[in-house]
């Protein structure tokens, strides 16, 4: 089996797309708002659920054939909680302010739709190579997502790009001031809403509500 | 007294778990099509909320917090990385118990909340309502008080949306942004409206 044929790039590359798990299926959107307000949160959360969401992928691609069907949410759950503690612990470990600033948010991975939905819909059914790349897709999916709010929020809230500002005093001196709106709830809210219309048009997606 | 009702205040407008937190959008943004369904979800979760909180409060205090075994003769146990995998067995646990007795004792509550009470489980409300319970130290009552809260502010947040989506039928919303774009929005206004008890200090 060829790793990059094109049926596997499809795999990576839909869900950041024309499927993407946040804007197009509106799964995961609690950790999307919370820990958008800075870029660098951003991008921790992302590489947390990247981490594990293949991880879970692949262990349940490997025991799919093992699990009865009447237990398996309480399984992949565990297999998930399993995984999110050891994300929390090393994160406490090697990087203490950030897993202040990610709290309970860490540990809503848990409960976070996409993991247990793809869990649920790809890897009871797919080989492990499959799930892990499906895993890896989706988890960058939900990251393009989180990060494009966070740019928003970060760049309009704070005036500054990953940590570093952009605008110069003087533009401050001539009366533009940081809308501190975009650090509140709202600002989420708003910024993900036009994201999601944004992608929406892009893709040509519509509710048949 | 009055301290608690405070919690209950505080919970409910000033830190509304969804529209400050962000907690729970996901069934927030599926459920909420229809006033009489958000209604059915909104008391399930105050249900559930009101016994998961205080069932995790006991679990955590004499169970996993550094030194809660001491009751047993072990002292310098810390088992609190277990936390969450205990939690969401507990909530899992709970939401089935609370099924079960439902179905038994009242059937005509368990045709109308029933078919909600297993999404409530991965509810990310439920959990992060644990989990902020421990972060704030509450003793067993205010756990208690905290978890009713939450869920009257998870209530009032889906039912005030279902209202105003409901209302949304009538106006022309450009086609890519009905449904959940639109949603974000409207949560967006209603979730600035709750900003305005921020300056509130209890």
């Amino acid at each position: 089996m060829n790793l990059f044929s094109s049926k596997n790039k499809k795999i990576v590359k839909d869900p950041l797309m024309g499927e993407n798990p946040i804007s197009i299926h509106v799964l995961g959107i609690c950790s999307a708002l919370a820990i958008t307000t800075k870029i660098d949160t951003a991008v921790v959360m992302t590489i947390a659920v990247v981490g594990v969401l293949s991880i879970s992928n692949v262990v349940i691609s490997l025991l799919r054939n093992n699990i009865p069907n009447k237990v398996r949410i309480i399984i992949q759950m565990s297999v998930v909680a399993s995984l999110v503690i050891i994300t929390d612990q090393v994160l406490k470990a090697y990087m203490y302010d950030m897993s202040k600033l990610l709290g309970v948010f860490l540990a809503l991975i848990i409960t976070n739709c996409i993991v247990l939905g793809r869990a649920e819909a790809f890897a009871m059914q797919n080989s492990p190579s499959k799930a892990l790349l499906d895993g890896m897709g989706n988890g960058l999916g939900y990251g393009a997502i989180l990060i494009a709010v966070a740019f928003f929020r970060e760049l309009f809230g704070f005036g500054s790009i990953y940590g570093a500002q952009v605008f110069s005093d003087q533009i401050y001196m001539g009366g533009y001031e940081n809308n501190g709106l975009m650090i509140l709830s709202p600002g989420a809210f708003f910024i993900l809403g036009l994201i999601v219309w944004a992608h929406r048009a892009y893709t040509n997606v519509i509710d048949k509500d | 007294m009055q301290h608690y009702v405070n919690i209950i205040i505080n919970s409910v407008f000033i830190e509304n778990i969804l529209l400050i937190y962000f907690l729970g959008m996901c069934s927030f943004l599926s459920i909420s099509k229809k006033v009489e369904t958000s209604i059915g979800l909104g008391f399930a979760v105050i249900f559930v909320l009101s016994i998961t909180a205080p069932a995790n409060w006991a679990i955590n205090e004499y169970l996993l917090a550094d030194g809660a075994l001491s009751w047993a003769g072990l002292d310098h146990i810390n088992l609190d990385f277990l936390q969450f995998i205990v939690f969401i067995s507990v909530i899992a646990a709970m939401v089935q118990l609370v099924e079960m007795l439902m179905d038994r004792f009242s059937p005509a509550l368990y045709v109308n909340l029933g078919i909600f009470l297993p999404l409530i489980t991965v509810n990310c409300s439920i959990l992060g309502t644990s989990l902020f319970l421990v972060e704030r130290e509450y003793n067993l009552i205010e756990s208690t008080v905290f978890g009713f809260g939450s869920g009257l502010g998870f209530f009032l947040a889906i039912v005030s949306l279902a209202t105003v989506r409901k209302r949304m039928r009538y106006s022309n919303v450009p086609p890519t942004l009905r449904g959940v774009g639109m949603a974000m929005l409207l949560t967006g206004l209603i979730s600035m409206a709750f900003l305005g008890f921020s300056g509130i200090s209890l």
